[in-house]
C-alpha cells in the first residue's frame, strides 16, 4: 500500500533551486530592505487589514442606509460599536462602505494618472529633441495652473458622477509621473541594451514597451503608492465641501463633513471617520516612503 | 535676470488669461443659472435680469465685454447673488482676512517646521530625529478637514480655551492658523532634514569645523543657505495648498475670507464672483512662484536664470 512507502525526496523545486544560486534579483533585494523597515511593514499590515475590513466588513453590519430614528445619534455601545449617526444610521456601517468608496476613487483616479503619466513621460523622454521640448513644456504650463481650482469648478459645472470625479483627480496627478517616468527614461535610453535592441532594428513601439516601460517600474511603483494617499486626500476634501460623492453615498470625506457639523454633541460621528482616512494615509505614506528606500536606495531622502 | 522675470512675466500673463477664458466658458456652459434658486421670479422679471446682468447676449459677446472691462478699469463687475454689491468689493473686504490667515499658516509652517528639520538633521537616527520625524508623518497625514475640527472639539468645546468661530480677538487666530499651517510644517521638516542631511556631509562644512568655527556658525552661516533649498522650492505648491486649504479652514472655523466666498459662489453659480476669485487666485500663485524662483538663484548660485 502506498502509505507503507518511504517518503520520496522532496522534487526539485524551483525554490529550492533559487536557494541554490547566489544571484538575488533586484526585487528580491528590495523585498529584503523592505521587510527590514518595521515601519513599512505594519502599514502594509494596516492597509491589508483595513481593506479587508472595507471589503467583507458590510456583510456582517447592519445596512448602512437603513434609518431608525429611534436611535438618533447614539453613542457606541455593543449593539452599534461606533454608534449612530443623526439619522439612526450604524456609523460602522457607513465608515465601512465609505472606505470602499474612497479606496476606489483612490485607485482608480491614480490608475488613470498612472497609464498617462507613464505613457506621455516615455514618448517624451524616448523621443527626446524637439518633441522632448515641446511635451515638457507643455507640462510645465500645465502645471503652473491652480488646479485645485479646477477640479472644484469642473464638480460644480457637471453632474458630480463618480465618473468626472475618477477623470477630474486623474487628469490632476498625471504631471508629476509624466515628469519622474521622463527623466528615468532619459537615463536609460543611453544605455547598451537599448542599442541593442536598436540595432536588432526592432520597432519603436516594441522598444518602449518591453524593453523601457519595464525598467522605469521601481520609481514607478514608488510614485503610485504617494500618489493613491494624495488623491483620497484630494476626493475627502472635495466630498468635505459638498463638491464630491454626494449623499446619499458616503466617502469618509462626507462622513467627515457630517461629523464636523453634529460634533458638538455626537463627537463619534466625526472622530472615527477622521480616524479611518488619517489612518489609511498615514499608512500609505509610511509604506511609499519604505518602497522609495527599498526601490532605489540612492535617491531615498537619508 | 531682468530677461528672466520679463518673460516669465509674460508666461504668467499667458497663463491667467487662458486660466480665465477657460473658467469663463466653463462656468457659462454649465446648466443653470445664478437665478435659479430665486423663487417665483416671472419671466419679466426674469428678462429683466437677464438684460441687466448682459446674459441676453451672446455668449461671445460676454466673454468680450467681460474681459474688456477687467483689462481696462479692472473691474470685476456686479455679483449675482449679493445684490447691489460688486465682487471688486467683495473681494476687498474678504482678501485682508484670507490674507492675515494665510500669512500666519505659512509663519507657523516655516517656523515649525524648519526648526524641526534643522534638529532632526543634526542627530540623525536619534530621537531628536525619530519624534519630530514620526510627528510631521501624523501632519502630512491628518488633512486639514479632520484636523480642525479635532482641534476645534479639543481646545474649543472640551477645554474652553478659544471660541469656537469668529476672527476678531488673537485667540480666534491660533487654531486657524495652527491648522492649516500644520501640515505644511510637516513638508517644510521632512525637506529642511532631506536638504541640510546633503549639505551637512560636504566638504566645505568640514572645513568650516576644522578651522574651528562653533558648531551654531556652521549650521547658520554655512550649511543653512544651501540646506534651505529644498524648503524653498516647496514654498510655491505651499502657498497654492494654503490658498486651496483655506477654503476648508475658513468653512470649518467660519472665518469671512475670501476662500469660504468662492466656495459658495461656485455653488450658487454666481459667475462673476467665481471669475474674480479664480483669477486673483491664479495670479497670486503664479507671482508668488516667481519670486520663489528668484530667491531660489539667489540661494544657491549655480542655478542659472532661464
Amino acid at each position: 500500500m502506498a502509505v507503507t512507502l518511504a517518503e520520496p525526496p522532496p522534487p526539485a523545486t524551483p525554490a529550492a533551486l533559487a536557494e541554490v544560486e547566489v544571484g538575488h534579483s533586484l526585487w528580491q533585494d528590495a523585498w529584503a530592505r523592505l521587510r527590514k523597515n518595521r515601519l513599512a511593514v505594519i502599514s502594509g499590515i494596516i492597509l491589508i487589514a483595513m481593506s479587508v475590513l472595507c471589503l467583507i466588513g458590510p456583510f456582517f453590519t447592519p445596512a448602512p442606509d437603513v434609518q431608525d430614528l429611534a436611535l438618533y445619534a447614539t453613542p457606541p455601545s455593543s449593539q452599534h460599536w461606533l454608534g449612530t449617526d443623526t439619522l439612526g444610521r450604524d456609523l460602522l456601517a457607513r465608515v465601512l462602505t465609505g472606505g470602499r468608496l474612497s479606496f476606489a476613487v483612490g485607485l482608480c483616479a491614480t490608475f488613470v494618472s498612472l497609464v498617462i503619466g507613464v505613457i506621455y513621460g516615455t514618448i517624451s523622454g524616448f523621443y527626446g529633441g524637439k518633441v522632448d521640448n515641446l511635451m515638457m513644456r507643455l507640462v510645465d504650463i500645465i502645471y503652473a495652473f491652480p488646479f485645485t481650482i479646477f477640479v472644484i469648478l469642473l464638480m460644480v459645472v457637471f453632474n458630480r458622477s463618480l465618473l468626472l470625479l475618477f477623470a477630474a483627480i486623474g487628469a490632476v496627478e498625471w504631471l508629476n509621473m509624466a515628469r519622474i517616468v521622463r527623466g528615468q527614461v532619459i537615463s536609460l535610453r543611453k544605455m547598451e541594451f537599448i542599442e541593442a535592441a536598436e540595432a536588432l532594428g526592432l520597432p519603436k513601439s516594441r522598444i518602449i514597451f518591453r524593453h523601457l516601460i519595464p525598467n522605469v517600474l521601481g520609481p514607478v511603483i514608488v510614485y503610485t503608492t504617494l500618489t493613491i494617499p494624495a488623491v483620497m486626500l484630494l476626493e475627502a476634501f472635495l466630498s468635505f465641501l459638498g463638491l464630491g460623492v454626494q449623499p446619499p453615498d458616503a466617502s469618509w470625506g462626507v462622513l467627515i463633513n457630517e461629523g464636523s457639523k453634529s460634533m458638538e454633541e455626537f463627537w463619534w460621528m466625526l472622530v472615527f471617520p477622521g480616524l479611518a482616512l488619517s489612518v489609511t494615509l498615514f499608512s500609505l505614506n509610511f509604506l511609499g516612503d519604505g518602497l522609495r528606500d527599498a526601490l532605489d536606495p540612492k535617491t531615498s531622502k537619508d | 535676470m531682468f530677461k528672466f522675470i520679463a518673460s516669465r512675466t509674460l508666461q504668467m500673463l499667458a497663463v491667467l488669461a487662458v486660466t480665465g477664458t477657460i473658467t469663463f466658458f466653463l462656468v457659462r456652459l454649465a446648466p443653470g443659472s445664478p437665478f435659479d434658486q430665486e423663487r417665483n421670479v416671472s419671466p419679466e422679471i426674469r428678462r429683466n435680469l437677464d438684460a441687466y446682468y448682459g446674459l441676453d447676449q451672446p455668449i461671445m459677446v460676454q466673454y468680450w465685454r467681460y474681459f474688456s472691462k477687467l483689462v481696462t478699469t479692472g473691474d470685476f463687475g456686479p455679483s449675482f447673488k449679493y445684490s447691489n454689491r460688486t465682487v471688486t468689493e467683495i473681494i476687498s473686504e474678504s482678501l485682508p482676512v484670507s490674507f492675515e490667515l494665510g500669512i500666519y499658516a505659512m509663519i507657523v509652517a516655516v517656523a515649525i517646521g524648519v526648526t524641526a528639520g534643522v534638529l532632526a538633521s543634526l542627530r540623525p537616527n536619534t530621537m531628536m530625529d525619530y519624534v519630530p520625524m514620526s510627528l510631521s508623518m501624523v501632519g502630512i497625514s491628518m488633512p486639514t478637514f479632520v484636523m480642525g475640527p479635532l482641534l476645534l472639539l479639543l481646545f474649543g468645546l472640551q477645554l474652553g480655551w478659544f471660541n469656537v468661530s469668529g476672527w476678531s480677538s488673537f485667540g480666534d487666530k491660533v487654531l486657524p492658523s495652527l491648522t492649516l499651517g500644520f501640515y505644511y510644517a510637516a513638508y517644510f521638516a521632512r525637506l529642511t532634514r532631506g536638504g541640510m542631511l546633503e549639505i551637512l556631509s560636504q566638504d566645505f562644512i568640514r572645513t568650516a569645523r576644522a578651522k574651528g568655527a562653533s558648531e551654531l556658525r556652521v549650521v547658520l552661516r554655512h550649511a543653512l543657505r544651501g540646506g534651505l533649498l529644498p524648503a524653498v522650492s516647496f514654498m510655491g505648491p505651499a502657498l497654492a495648498g494654503i490658498v486651496t486649504g483655506s477654503f476648508t479652514v475658513e468653512t470649518i472655523f467660519q472665518i469671512p475670507g475670501l476662500g469660504r466666498y468662492f466656495v459658495t459662489a461656485a455653488l450658487n453659480r454666481d459667475y462673476t464672483l467665481v471669475m474674480g476669485t479664480v483669477i486673483l487666485f491664479a495670479a497670486l500663485i503664479s507671482i508668488f512662484n516667481l519670486v520663489v524662483d528668484v530667491v531660489m538663484v539667489w540661494l544657491n548660485p549655480r542655478l542659472k536664470f532661464d
